[in-house]
């Protein structure tokens, strides 16, 4: 597999690239070797695709999953091979060229859809379609001392190795934000020994992916494990030591600092729509794109965490518009994308999924909350085991499970086959699920 | 080196050498099998990566834990009593393995 530019480029453009001369406009270019990147280049050799395809990233290291940086590699349990997508092998043997570490800066494209990529190292990708999985980048804490070391964010490997590399001389951390990376990472800086305060902006933890009943139960497990979580948070700045370049605290609203040598931040991400914008594509929280995943020049596919595209629940109100962040999303939404680049036209629709594992919490979500009405609660204290079903008009549009499976599996498949779960009969945690599923 | 031999519905087998400590599941995916999704890479959160284990080597497993038991409940295709979640499957050194995929995993 290639690693410079001259030799990526050469390949890209069918020996094309000779100094001077415009790159040849052929086959698919990906930009963003992203989960959905590498979705959409397997979906589309799946069925039957037979033009080049380029798969394009800005990182220096070949197409991985990311999902396991804030856990199992954080903590040292898996090794960072094992986060690799596919073999060097799968991508020869599929025709697909891997460019690794080139940054796009602009794109210049015909009517047709086709056209040339500039990174900004100077080379070119020509191209006849081009895909945008470009994702999300972390949002950046906008406060005194954001910019001091031990400031980190973890977004992508890199981030992750170099937190990584000053866990040693940490002894307490800060994590800015309770939601899915903070309360992740909180729990495997706890594990390995640290000690762990979370700060939350808003009233309640996970606040945008569950309900109140979740986020009590999630406060309630991390506070009884021993990490320091306050909600309401106000901080003022991030201090050093005198005259150091090193974080050494968080000075809050009412003037307490507390002590930390790592301060974590993960306060949500900023879709990366420079691109479309520079293209001239509708953007708005997202690149806009419709149901077949097609952006608003209609030849490009836009997937993935920078899309935003119709609600893809069924039964969605008309308009409804979402942007998810999600490893189910990116891959189905790829497959739908794939099929546009096909030629076909397949509506995306699905059941968003999510998951998030903290400590020994093994949270699972189906379904989206939106518009919920009525809730049931099932917990059963003696197993570990809790539940929040939500309802709409005494349908049940989604679940939030905790070391459930067999609850979240139930919902999810119910929620597939538009069957209902009767709230009246849910309530009682002895019940299976699965037995009380009814039709329409 | 293990080796994991990889039966589709319509009968197609692959053989592919797989790495002493890997997961039956990360072996089909990285080398491209198709009929594994697997995706939430091996965090028993997805059901899958659901196969089935020919019977004679079922007694070599890892032990299922509660966790997989309950997530088999929920697959694409019915469980049966040789199901397992291949990401829970870690190779031995010189281990040969024969698991048959369902025909969906969605």
């Amino acid at each position: 597999m290639s690693t410079g530019t001259a030799d990526a480029e050469t390949k890209t453009n069918d020996g094309a690239a000779a100094a001077g001369k415009a790159p040849a406009r052929t086959g698919l270019l990906i930009i963003g070797a992203s989960q959905s990147g590498v979705q959409l280049a397997v979906s589309l050799r799946a069925v039957g695709f037979d033009e080049h395809i380029t798969l394009l990233g800005d990182e220096d290291h070949r197409p991985y999953q990311r999902p396991a940086l804030s856990k199992e590699f954080l903590q040292g349990a898996v090794e960072s091979e094992s986060l690799i997508f596919r073999s060097n092998a799968y991508w020869d043997e599929h025709n697909i060229t891997l460019v690794k570490g080139e940054y796009i800066t602009r794109i210049d494209k015909n009517d047709d859809g086709s056209g040339t990529a500039h990174a900004a190292s100077g080379a070119e990708f020509g191209f006849k379609r081009l895909a945008l999985t470009v994702g999300a980048r972390a949002r950046k804490l906008d406060l005194p001392g954001a910019e001091l070391d031990g400031v980190v964010y973890l977004r992508n490997a890199d981030d992750a190795l170099a937190l990584k590399a000053q866990l040693d001389s940490v002894r307490e951390a800060v994590v800015v934000g309770g939601g899915f990376i903070g309360l992740e990472a909180a729990s495997s800086l706890h594990k390995m020994g640290k000690s762990v305060t979370v700060l939350e902006y808003g009233p309640r933890l996970i606040g945008r992916a569950v309900g109140e009943d979740t986020s009590d139960y999630f406060l309630q497990a991390h506070r009884g494990r021993g990490i320091d979580i306050r909600l309401d948070a106000r901080m003022k700045r991030l201090t050093a030591a005198e005259g150091g370049s090193r974080v050494a605290g968080v000075e809050l609203g009412d003037g307490t600092v507390i002590p930390a040598q790592l301060v974590l931040v993960g306060i949500g991400v900023v879709p990366n729509t420079e691109l479309a914008e520079q293209l001239g594509l509708e953007v708005d929280n997202g690149i806009v794109v419709d149901s077949h995943a097609l952006a608003s020049d209609g030849t490009t596919v836009a997937v993935g965490d920078v899309a935003n595209m119709p609600n893809p629940l069924p039964g969605s109100p008309e308009g409804e518009r979402i942007r998810l962040e999600s490893v189910n999303n990116a891959i189905e939404h790829a497959k739908v994308a794939a099929y546009s680049l096909m030629g076909r036209r397949e509506d995306y629709a699905g059941i968003p999924w999510f998951w998030s594992n903290q400590a020994d919490l093994k949270l699972q979500i189906a379904g989206l909350t939106l518009g919920y009405d009525q809730t049931v609660v099932r917990r059963d204290e003696e197993r570990g085991k809790f539940s929040v079903l939500y309802y709409r008009n005494g349908r049940i549009i989604a679940v939030d499970c905790v070391n459930a499976p067999l609850d979240f599996m139930s919902v999810k498949n119910a929620l597939a086959k538009g069957q209902n779960i009767p709230a009246d009969a849910a309530a009682d945690p002895a019940v299976i699920l699965k037995t009380i599923i009814t039709d329409g | 080196m293990p080796t994991v031999y990889f039966t589709d519905t319509e009968g197609t087998t692959r053989e592919i050498t797989g790495n002493t400590g890997d997961s039956v599941m990360e072996t089909a995916v990285r080398n491209g099998v198709p009929g594994i999704v697997a995706e939430c890479g091996g965090s028993l959160s997805c059901a899958t990566c659901h196969v089935f284990v020919r019977e004679d080597e079922l007694p070599e497993l890892p032990p299922m834990e509660d966790m997989e038991d309950e997530m088999l409940y929920g697959t694409a295709v019915d469980r049966e009593d040789n199901s397992r979640l291949s990401c829970q499957l870690k190779l031995c050194d010189g281990q040969d393995i024969h698991v048959t995929t369902p025909e969906t995993q969605v």
